[in-house]
């Protein structure tokens, strides 16, 4: 039984990961057809030439750590508001903001191209940067209010109380102790919000404008020519960026559990 | 007085319309230990917290050093806090745990090093500085949140049962400590606790809560000796209540038997509580007391004999160095000092309330009232509709209903007290209080569903009311 049970968690996990692992292979192939022709940087030396790649790795990045801070701020905004409301408000303004989560990227990205749009005629302004991260802002903020809200009714609200007791005003009192306890959420919260910005095609696709390129659009691009290898290389080591998000977010997550087990 | 650093004026506090303190009024001496002691539910936290100034009372003033503080946030005031579940803040290790309070107040570096120190060593850390805290046992995370509160020099250090998560052994070190402490730093405590031990080992005064008004506040010896009324010498301590009958002053009937006492001023044929210490009953030969019984349990507790001895019905406790064995006949001897005579809580024999007939039934012989707010049926009975009743019901007629289907629902059970046959418990309702006997023992400060046993019941019509 237990063998059975160990073959279908590799054979899972077999079929989640070997398209990816097949991808990293021929990102070393020294051949433009899927046909091993030996070992091979070109490609990743390649990337690195192209700037058009280079500018949308930069606005990706960009985009991404500006998208998480805001997120991050809001976010935990949100969540202390969410958390001091109570009974049916707290529920309703709590799904209000996990809707955006569930809800399908490409009723989010439509929506707001519309709005977008419609502001741009009325202020006389185009979609590009701003409108771009403007977007994910607006879908990160959930993710850091679901990763903080459980950090707030855990925490002892007397942690609070003793320092207000101790002389801090309610502000000195939150920066000096509360922001302490939410501080495993909030990474977590950022964590997340960088790692799906990063990702993120379909939204981008529809709040970019004409010409702000990032890494996953770029991508789309190059797909619609020729397929060159470098698409292999440059998902490869998106792939691989993103992973090492996750394992730190995990880590980070087993710490804390670790830690939290001995104040108890 | 002029040494009294903190004064509650009639304090008033309520949430969702129930009352938790009912009009307070109460002095903190500078330099004193006063305990606030009371069962869960009394108001005992509630009252820390208006003092310390995270609840503002709805009426009432709060005067610290003879000025209104009514409305001062927390951290303006001169008084500091350690809280039940101790609240270190778990990113910083013991030093700046304790020096918190005086970086904020921007006192200087070097001050502050000499300060900790000292707190330190006064609540037997030295050399935990650089400890996290999460790393520290109870009571140790215990002594740095007093130090935490302490080394902010406040004039009341206010602290919520904060050895309620220690166990016995270490919670019994910690008294004799605290106390050190406190004479160490000249400061006053108010502790709230609900162990009444606690309360007279540690305490220069104690204030005994229930129900959201004060009992009695008084010194150990005045608390334990001279209750005020059956809830104080039920919650302090062990005592034998009885049900009795002032005949007149100094002579009071128990069990049908006369005794001397000491007590004046109740008035003749009085109906009293009468509460015997067990320590205070001398086991002698039946033919030398006038109470006499039968032990029927003897248990060994190291200093002394517990027994239970049963005399006409009820159950009596007594303490004595000399064990009786169990099946013995005994007189039991008190000398009159020692019989402590109080007024009842709740003078009532019968529970008596008006009901409106709302709907009846001639062939069914049954009736609809209206009580209060509930409705229910009572059988066997026959009144017109609109017709005022007024029921009296002997306090054995009422019970709490273990189905949870009453007559009357959410009934607030104030107090439970043994009186050496059965439990008396006094119930409140929206509109009056209801004596309830019972073999049960009940939770105190909890809602219940009141039943009523209408076989028992007196129903007469409420006369000048209906007549036609």
């Amino acid at each position: 039984m237990k063998k059975i049970s160990k073959l279908y968690t590799a054979l899972i996990i077999a079929f989640m990961y070997l398209p990816i692992l097949v991808l990293i292979a021929f990102s070393f192939n020294d051949g433009k057809t899927f046909v091993w022709k030996g070992f091979t940087l070109r490609w990743y030396t390649d990337l690195f030439k192209d700037s058009l790649i280079i500018s949308s790795l930069w606005n990706t990045l960009l985009i991404a750590l500006l998208a998480s801070v805001f997120a991050t701020i809001l976010g935990t905004m949100a969540a202390i508001g969410i958390n001091n409301f109570k009974g049916k408000k707290r529920i309703l303004l709590q799904n209000a903001s996990n809707i955006e989560i569930l809800s399908p990227d490409i009723v989010t990205g439509v929506s707001l191209m519309l709005m977008f749009s419609l502001l741009g005629v009325a202020f006389h302004f185009r979609m590009g940067f701003l409108t771009v991260l403007l977007a994910h802002i607006t879908f990160c903020t959930p993710y850091v209010v679901l990763n903080v809200l459980p950090r707030l009714r855990h925490m002892d609200y007397s942690v609070y109380e003793a320092a207000l007791d101790l002389g801090c005003n309610q502000w000195q009192a939150f920066r000096k102790v509360v922001i302490h306890e939410l501080m495993p959420g909030m990474f977590t919260g950022f964590l997340m919000s960088f790692t799906f910005s990063m990702d993120d095609f379909v939204i981008t696709y529809f709040t970019r404008g004409a010409s702000f390129q990032t890494l996953s659009i770029q991508i789309y691009t190059m797909t619609h020519q020729r397929i060159s290898p470098k698409i292999n290389a440059l998902s490869a080591l998106m792939f691989i960026v993103v992973l090492v998000l996750m394992i730190i977010i995990n880590l980070k997550d087993r710490k804390l559990e670790k830690r939290e087990g001995l104040r108890v | 007085m002029s040494n009294v650093i903190v004064s509650l004026r009639d304090i008033f506090v309520q949430f969702d319309g129930e009352v938790i303190l009912n009009h307070i009024n109460l002095d903190i001496k500078d330099k004193e230990f006063l305990t606030i002691l009371g069962p869960s539910g009394c108001g005992k936290t509630t009252t820390l917290r208006v003092i310390g100034g995270f609840l503002e009372p709805e009426q009432g003033e709060i005067l610290f050093d003879g000025t209104k503080i009514n409305g001062l946030p927390p951290h303006k005031r001169n008084v500091n806090t350690v809280f039940q579940k101790y609240s270190l803040f778990p990113h910083l290790n013991v030093f700046d745990n304790i020096a918190f309070g005086l970086k904020i107040k921007k006192v200087p570096k070097d001050e502050i090093k000499k300060r900790v120190k000292e707190m330190l060593a006064i609540v037997d850390l030295k050399g935990y500085e650089k400890r996290g805290v999460s790393k520290l046992s109870g009571g140790q995370q215990q002594r740095v949140a007093i130090a935490r509160a302490l080394v902010c020099n406040p004039k009341v250090l206010l602290l919520d049962e904060p050895l309620g998560a220690l166990d016995l052994k270490l919670r019994k070190n910690m008294q004799w400590e605290l106390k050190q402490i406190q004479q160490k730093t000249n400061t006053a405590f108010v502790y709230v606790t609900h162990d009444q031990e606690e309360a007279l080992t540690m305490s220069d005064t104690i204030v005994v809560m229930n129900n959201g008004v004060i009992e009695q506040i008084g010194s150990p010896t005045d608390i334990y000796n001279e209750p005020v009324n059956a809830f104080v010498a039920d919650f302090i301590g062990e005592a034998n209540i009885i049900n009795g009958t002032m005949i007149d002053d100094c002579r009071v009937r128990v069990l049908g038997e006369e005794l001397e006492c000491v007590d004046k001023g109740f008035g003749q044929n009085t109906p009293v509580d009468i509460v015997i210490r067990p320590e205070d009953i001398e086991v002698v030969k039946p033919e030398e007391a006038k109470l006499t019984g039968e032990v029927t349990e003897v248990v060994f507790k190291g200093v002394h004999y517990e027994m239970t001895v049963m005399c006409k019905g009820c159950e009596w406790i007594i303490h004595s160095t000399e064990c009786a064995p169990v099946g013995s006949k005994i007189g039991m001897k008190v000398i009159p000092f020692n019989i402590q005579i109080m007024n009842k809580m709740f003078l009532a024999e019968k529970n008596t309330f008006y009901a409106e007939v709302i709907s009846s039934s001639e062939e069914e012989n049954r009736i609809t009232v209206r009580v209060e707010d509930s409705e229910f049926d009572i059988e066997n009975q026959f009144f017109e509709v609109g017709t005022n009743l007024t029921i009296s019901l002997p306090p054995k007629a009422l019970s709490i209903a273990g189905d949870g289907i009453g007559h009357i629902d959410d009934v607030y059970i104030e107090s439970v007290i043994f009186k050496g046959e059965h439990n008396e418990i006094i119930l409140e309702s929206d509109e009056q209080k209801w004596l309830m006997q019972s073999d049960v023992d009940e939770q105190v400060a909890t809602y219940v569903p009141l039943k009523f046993d209408f076989t028992q019941a007196e129903i007469r019509v409420t006369e000048g009311k209906n007549e036609t």
